[in-house]
């Protein structure tokens, strides 16, 4: 720093006139314009949002279906709207290890000295979420058509699926986002989120059809939020679906986002 | 608490308009730690204060709540006028803060974070690109406009994490700790964009554990220990308080410290201060006469002096006799308890 820069300019620079105050709205774009920023600044995270479904599609239709549906097509035809819930509910850890990385640096101090609407910083957290949820979902489905999976009900039953698993995957954000803000360790986010969902995906209908386990284990299947979305996803996506099933489906990710957005503002302002 | 300089503080109280900062009875409490335990504190406009303490003394803590980062448990306070409690949204718009670690996102580039700050200010488009421009001009920070923060050095990153600061010109500008972990030039440099910040009109309260810091830039001084203010004032005014004479000697063989201490506690009846290294000892002398009187003691012990002088007291030797005071009357209080 010269010294004629510093002893001139800051006049000059707290001259500045201030514009008016911008609205929660833009407020809240800005932080999603900062999540779209992460994308180009982190690609090994792409990298991971990339890789992880096409592996997990590959290994487990080519691995398991033929054993477990006599042929992989047929595996394929169950489990791609499966892997599309286990891929959303796993993408959700994103933003809550953002989140805690952020808080453990500090930058969310100069976030809340700013005369800003008080949530938007979360709101732009959700914008990275959806912008993932909905990488994740186009190439699942990219490589599902690939390998010759056909969605009985066409583009428009796709879409639909497209759209519940949003509203899923924004239900799951909710869980990472209080677990960044009580954890100041961005991987211990992640290790005990896993640790929460990995019970709740594998027990549940993603991947094999719950007729062969063991009684108690098929009586918290049929319960498990999971496995209401994934028979959710597959009604849209096969044209099978009923509003019934769809008010199930949304009921874990409504009851979330009514339970753990209170607390998410009330953790933030406490900090 | 000593207050050093009722007088010279009054005018500024009496229009408590004029106050960039007015704080009364401030508490913070963390599980049993009283962090912040009644601090009043009163800042003029377009001053550069500096609260001055050592680590968990509650400077970071007492910052934040005037920040509204953290709310406060008793005590009250305004911020240009405006209720911390009652109206924070207004203090905000208020204030900047520069945290003690940058509060930057790492992952963006230099004017990527001036842009998202200038975009939540409500600069749109063309204007907050141009305020982003202008503000990485200022810091000097041009060339390093389109790399990653975290490729950035540690003064750097404090030009920048001041910068983001004045995005919008803030009526005070809190820093905290401006000047930790950064080498000597980038510490004159931060210094520099300080002063020609106050002197453009922008009032400036800074948290410092470092007494040249607080010595060379701040117009007043509050000392904090133990999240209380014992005492305020100029530097000046600060060193005059402790007593301007102040009697230093160094001793040929440090074996003898404790036996000099011992000595010159007894002809001078103070405490005695031993420097962190070396063989050095000081104590206030309220005159030269007493303080030739100690010398003669030492002597006549056979003490042998590498050197002695007499003078005002280093800012640090203020401090250690401020916060000895305290921690003595808390002994008394304990005792008497």
């Amino acid at each position: 720093m010269n010294d004629t820069a510093s002893a001139a300019l800051p006049v000059r620079l707290v001259a500045v006139t201030r514009p008016p105050a911008p609205s929660a709205l833009s407020n809240a774009l800005v932080f999603g314009w900062r999540a779209i920023l992460k994308f180009k600044h982190l690609p090994e995270q792409l990298f991971d949002l990339v890789m992880t479904p096409i592996m997990f599609t590959l290994l487990f239709t080519f691995v398991f279906g033929g054993a477990l549906a006599g042929s992989t097509g047929a595996y394929l035809q169950f489990f791609l709207p499966g892997i599309l819930v286990q891929t959303v509910s796993f993408n959700a850890v994103y933003s809550g290890m953002g989140l805690s990385a952020d808080l453990g640096k500090g930058l969310f101090d100069r976030f809340r000295s700013l005369p800003i609407w008080s949530l938007a910083p979360f709101a732009g957290l959700m914008v990275g979420d959806v912008l993932r949820h909905l990488i994740a979902a186009a190439i699942i489905l990219a490589i599902g058509l690939v390998l010759g999976y056909r969605p009985e009900a066409g583009v428009v039953g796709a879409v639909a699926a497209v759209a519940l698993l949003i509203v899923i995957g924004f239900g799951f954000g909710w869980i990472f986002i209080v677990l960044g803000l009580l954890i100041r360790t961005p991987t211990t986010v992640m290790t005990l989120g896993f640790t929460l969902q990995f019970p709740l995906v594998f027990a549940s209908n993603t991947m094999v059809d719950p007729a062969t386990m063991p009684d108690w284990l098929r009586a918290f299947v049929e319960v498990n939020p999971i496995s209401l979305m994934t028979t959710a996803i597959r009604g849209l996506m096969g044209g099978t679906a009923t509003f019934h099933g769809i008010t199930l489906a949304l009921a874990a990710p409504a009851i979330l986002t009514a339970l753990l957005a209170p607390v998410t503002l009330w953790l933030y302002r406490k900090q | 608490m000593n207050d050093l300089s009722r007088a010279a503080v009054l005018p500024a109280v009496e229009q408590s308009a004029a106050l960039a900062v007015s704080a009364r009875g401030l508490v913070k409490c963390f599980g049993e730690v009283r962090a912040v335990d009644g601090i009043d504190l009163d800042v003029a406009r377009g001053m550069i204060f500096a609260i001055l303490g050592p680590n968990g003394a509650g400077k970071t803590t007492l910052m934040r709540m005037l920040a509204t980062l953290c709310s406060p448990d008793a005590g009250s306070a305004t911020v240009m006028g405006h209720d911390l409690v009652t109206a924070p949204q207004e203090v905000r718009a208020n204030i900047a803060l520069t945290g003690q670690f940058a509060s930057l996102d790492e992952d963006l580039t230099g004017r990527e974070n001036l842009l998202l700050l200038a975009r939540l200010w409500g600069f749109r488009g063309r204007a907050a690109a141009a305020r982003a421009d202008d503000l990485l001009a200022a810091f000097d920070l041009s060339d390093a406009a389109h790399r990653q923060v975290k490729a950035y050095s540690g003064g750097m990153r404090r030009r920048l994490d001041i910068g983001a600061s004045l995005v919008v010109a803030p009526g005070v500008l809190f820093l905290d700790e401006p000047t930790t972990g950064l080498d000597p030039n980038a510490r004159h440099g931060v210094w520099r964009m300080i002063r020609a910040l106050a002197a453009a009109g922008v009032t400036i309260l800074l948290t410092t554990q470092y007494l040249d810091e607080a010595d060379q830039l701040a117009a007043r001084i509050a000392v904090i220990d133990k999240g209380r203010k014992i005492a305020e004032g100029t530097s000046r005014e600060l060193k005059a308080a402790t007593g301007s004479g102040f009697f230093h000697v160094v001793l040929a063989d440090p074996a003898r410290l404790a036996e000099a201490a011992r000595l010159m506690e007894a002809r001078l009846s103070g405490p005695v201060q031993r420097s962190a290294e070396g063989a050095e000892l000081s104590i206030m002398a309220r005159t030269p006469k007493a303080a030739n009187e100690a010398l003669a003691a030492l002597i006549a012990a056979d003490i042998e002096l590498a050197g002695f002088s007499m003078g005002s007291p280093s800012l640090e030797e203020v401090f250690f006799a401020l916060t000895s005071a305290s921690r003595e009357c808390e002994t008394i209080e304990e005792e008497a308890a």
